[in-house]
């Protein structure tokens, strides 16, 4: 009787029992959190009477500006489940010394890092990213949408359900303990025969197919949208940075997505592509991974780059200086970034041939870079400079970025790598370029943009105070770990012997992650307060910080159908040249199409979820018709033949004319 | 007023933490800037060039970004050039490509060079005669084997002064990688792989090495010493260990291969012959059933 019982449960669990639960406090408590978070946001909606407004506005739009905001929340949000992973690490290390075990077991520590990397790179970087891509990106290139907004929409809630599944490993079963890239074997069945690498693989899988969905709309978006006049080498430098982002994305992930399936064919139907035995070849994963993973670098920072671009031109009064070379470095820097990859692994035992040009070709990305750090430098001189947060961080970034670049040349060299490989100096360095470049980016973007997406600006105080605890809180956090790699400190420790002497540098690298913490805190301030204090901030001229391009032509907030009449573009910096000239405005407004709602494309990452997080458990039944119905919406939507609205054209000329009337006021 | 005063407290912060971070560094050990072995020594050297000469663009740029951040600040009342308009000078544009260019290319040069130069593999000249070791992470320690000396250790690597040794590196555990930052830089030792590894220590003395890569629940314990001691000290050890210590045989490499962490150092004498063979073996082949396990 009892067998057949168990039989039943294993059909319709699969895996699946009690045992998944965690098992000590400190994962209770991290359990807990992540189910308190919906709990208290189903709470406020029941209570403010929201869910008719959440569905609506937010769960069937197809707007990509409030797609952009929801990644940005999640980002954030996902910055402090990382965050938190900081704190638990940092504590660890600093107080796991000699006989004392400090406060996480290896595999929970190991757990953690792992989740930490992840997390940090796949639903915070790439989530910034994608959410400032959305907001602006549109706006730039004079375009009312992105080329599929229902493919957006998909992208987005793939993102966003990649994201709940690495945290529902919290609460169910583990997550990897590999450290973020899970190299086989250890990532096989035999040394993590939990679910936990099954998690990590299913989560990135379906963030990751978000993201090539993402990034062939976005290139569609800009090859096909642009408004009239703007030809390629009038596109602002935030457009071009995309482009080279977009098009690494469809060219690097689909790599990733192979990898993984690969790795997920080895553990759940036993086949031998990167196991240590019968044929298999981890260092086929490797490759592979890092042949996705080293343009994933450049995915990340080019838009971080356009940022900057736009960021320093306005602020300095002036245009970009340099812009055909900042063109050309883009492009170069898009094809050298598939010709690096070997460096992640010089140790791997390949020929002096082979790690020498692997090194070379990855000395010879520092020279376009370079060219667009000088490029920048000059756009600065001879013009009007004001120190306002956006360029806080921009100087916060070049400082940050040389130290950390120079750190990289220094590794691209194989026998210098060979002392500095997989140790803390390697993980200070690539903090130096994700953070210092990336995400200060980001915070720049976010802080120039806002007042655009939402009408007012943010408290510039706070935003000081959060730049400079950022800044500080960074250097005494990483500048140790440089050191400690020195020392040979390796990555990833849960322990080390007292005799050793590093201690107090990993004390101190806390003490500077904790100032961090307090940035994040501030900046999480400055949002409440400045959203309190809106009254005071507002953007009523739409051009804050007398802009360039086409976006600050707009009203603030931009309206959902982005321009009224679209503009025509007959030069680079559109905007600025638009306001040395007092032309008399005789467009006509005409109809415009606007993407009707639709829950569908959350329904289909729904879907994804359920089979990603069945076949994790090994329930097949969900999984097949999770699959299934993926399908079915697929052809669902494929057979929808009135996708779109008309807002008609005397409709248009109301909104605006009152957009205006409430800017005149 | 008040922004001279905050200006001065945070120069004298910066000078305070300077001094400090001098002081604390000078008194403590840096395995990878105190090289003990003739190739960690050529690697420190190496860096110390390719960081000279990289600070000759990168100190500039921080001078030309303090400068022109406080020169075209618009607070800033001095008489200054405003050019809104000037975006392009090709001659100025040329000189941004070239000054990169030619940097890496003579760091291209010292690379290609450095990397043939000092290939792991590359074996040692030395008066003294090359010794044999062989390296097994095991999950979560390490197996040394001098099959010339038919003796072998766990977690401690004896290794004479100034001889070469020859390392040849596989795993019977998940991918790790050997490190001893004072004798030379790292190299993976991976299953059913053989990687080499070539090392001379120039000065007596204990030194710690240990993994750099993840393989597990024990990877922080897969530390070890690698004593360095005068060549008789180390025929002395070998000798007595051949003598006293327990055989390695292969049903006891078939228990040490079972996971245990933080593992105390131990020698054994008389290594079945072929273990380092026969562990990779077993993993080149399919469905091996052979004695090691």
């Amino acid at each position: 009787m009892l067998h057949v019982l168990d039989l039943m449960a294993s059909f319709w669990l699969g895996q699946l029992n009690l045992k998944a639960l965690p098992p000590n406090p400190i994962q209770w408590f991290g359990a807990s959190l992540i189910i308190l978070v919906p709990i208290m946001a189903a709470v406020l909606l029941t209570v403010t009477k929201r869910w008719r407004w959440l569905y609506r506005e937010w769960i069937t739009t197809q707007d990509p500006k409030k797609i952009g905001v929801m990644y940005i929340l999640v980002a954030f949000g996902m910055l402090l489940r990382g965050g938190a992973d900081v704190a638990l690490i940092k504590t660890q290390q600093a107080l796991s010394v000699g006989a004392s075990n400090g406060i996480l077991s290896a595999s929970h520590f190991q757990q953690i890092v792992t989740a930490h990397g992840t997390i940090m790179i796949f639903f915070v970087a790439m989530g910034l990213m994608f959410g400032i891509i959305n907001l602006i990106l549109p706006l730039q290139i004079g375009s009312r949408d992105v080329a599929f907004p229902f493919l957006n929409a998909t992208s987005f809630w793939l993102f966003f359900f990649g994201m709940v599944l690495v945290n529902v490993s919290l609460v169910l079963g583990d997550f990897a303990a590999t450290g973020w890239l899970a190299y086989p074997p250890l990532s096989e069945l035999r040394y993590s025969p939990s679910v936990g690498v099954d998690y990590w693989i299913w989560s990135l899988q379906i963030a990751g197919v978000g993201s090539l969905l993402a990034a062939i709309n976005f290139i569609v978006t800009i090859l096909k949208m642009r408004v009239k006049g703007m030809n390629f080498m009038k596109m602002p430098m935030f457009v071009w940075s995309v482009l080279g982002s977009m098009l690494l994305v469809a060219f690097a992930f689909p790599i990733l997505t192979a990898t993984l399936t690969l790795l997920a064919l080895d553990r759940t139907l036993g086949m031998h592509f990167f196991t240590s035995g019968a044929g298999g070849n981890m260092m086929m994963y490797v490759n592979l991974i890092w042949a996705w993973g080293h343009p994933e670098v450049y995915i990340l920072i080019l838009p971080a780059f356009g940022v900057f671009s736009e960021v320093v031109a306005t602020f300095s009064k002036k245009r970009l200086f340099g812009y055909t070379s900042m063109v050309w470095a883009i492009g170069a820097i898009v094809l050298l970034s598939f010709i690096v990859w070997l460096h992640h692994f010089f140790t791997m035992g390949a020929g002096s041939d082979v790690n020498a040009f692997f090194g070379i070709m990855t000395m010879v990305i520092a020279i376009p870079t370079g060219v667009k750090l000088f490029n920048w430098l000059f756009t600065m001189y001879r013009g009007r400079i004001k120190l306002d947060s956006p360029m806080l961080w921009f100087i916060g970034f070049v400082v940050i970025f040389t130290i950390g670049g120079m750190a990289g040349v220094l590794m691209a060299v194989p026998p210098i790598d060979f002392q500095l490989h997989n140790s803390l100096f390697l993980v200070a360095h690539f903090h130096m370029m994700i953070v210092g470049g990336v995400v200060f980016a980001d915070f720049a973007a976010i802080t120039y943009w806002f007042p655009k997406i939402f009408g007012f600006k943010l408290n510039e105080t706070l935003g000081r105070w959060a730049f400079w605890l950022w800044l500080v809180g960074f250097l005494t956090s990483f500048i140790p770990l440089y050191i400690l790699g020195f020392m040979g400190a390796t990555r990833r420790l849960d322990h080390y012997s007292a005799s050793l002497g590093w201690q107090q540098l990993f004390i101190v690298s806390g003490i500077g992650a904790a100032l961090i913490g307090a940035g994040v805190g501030v900046q999480l301030l400055q949002f409440a307060y400045s959203i309190y204090k809106r009254k005071d901030n507002l953007d009523k001229t739409g051009d804050p910080w007398d802009g360039r391009s086409l976006e600050w032509s707009l009203p603030s907030p931009v309206p959902f159908y982005n321009f009224a009449r679209l503009p025509e573009v007959t030069s680079r910096d559109a905007f600025w040249e638009a306001k040395k000239i007092h032309f008399k405005d005789n467009r006509k407004y005409e109809d415009i199409e606007i993407p009707k709602n639709t829950p569908l494309a959350f329904l289909i990452a729904l879907m994804a979820f359920l089979f990603a997080f069945s076949v994790v458990w090994h329930i097949w039944w969900v999984a097949t018709m999770a699959l299934l119905a993926i399908i079915v919406g697929l052809i669902i939507r494929s057979m929808d033949e009135q996708t779109d609205y008309v807002l008609a054209a005397q409709e248009v000329e109301k909104l605006d004319k009152s957009h205006l009337k409430g800017a005149r006021a | 007023m008040l922004r001279t005063k905050r200006r001065w407290v945070v120069l004298l912060a910066l000078l305070l933490v300077l001094m400090a971070s001098v002081i604390y560094l000078s008194s403590v050990n840096i395995p990878v800037l105190e090289p003990k072995g003739i190739i960690a020594d050529k690697e420190f050297r190496l860096l110390v060039t390719v960081v000279l000469i990289m600070s000759v663009v990168a100190l500039p740029v921080f001078g030309l970004l303090a400068y022109i951040v406080w020169k075209y600040n618009e607070k800033n009342q001095i008489r200054k050039k405003y050019s809104p308009d000037w975006e392009s000078n090709k001659y100025i544009e040329g000189t941004w490509w070239a000054i990169p260019t030619i940097l890496i290319v003579i760091l291209s040069i010292i690379t290609w060079n450095a990397t043939y130069a000092l290939n792991p593999y590359n074996p040692i000249p030395s008066k003294n005669k090359t010794l044999v070791v062989q390296v097994v992470a095991l999950d979560w320690k390490w197996l040394f084997i001098y099959p010339s000396l038919r003796v072998a250790s766990i977690n401690k690597l004896m290794m004479p002064v100034n001889t070469p040794v020859h390392f040849y590196l596989t795993a019977d555990a998940p991918m790790n990688s050997f490190w001893i930052p004072q004798l030379s830089g790292q190299i993976y030792a991976m299953p059913g792989m053989q990687t080499q590894l070539y090392i001379l220590a120039n000065q007596s003395g204990e030194y710690n090495g240990w993994s750099a890569n993840i393989s597990g629940i024990g990877f922080a314990g897969m530390m070890f010493k690698a004593d360095v001691v005068s060549a008789s000290q180390f025929r002395a050890w070998a000798s007595t260990t051949l003598l006293r210590a327990p055989a390695l045989t292969i049903a006891r490499y078939n228990n040490l291969i079972k996971p245990s962490t933080y593992v105390a150092s131990a020698f054994y004498a008389n290594p079945a012959p072929n273990i380092f063979n026969l562990t990779i073996d077993k993993y080149m082949m399919p469905n091996y059933h052979g004695a090691v396990q």
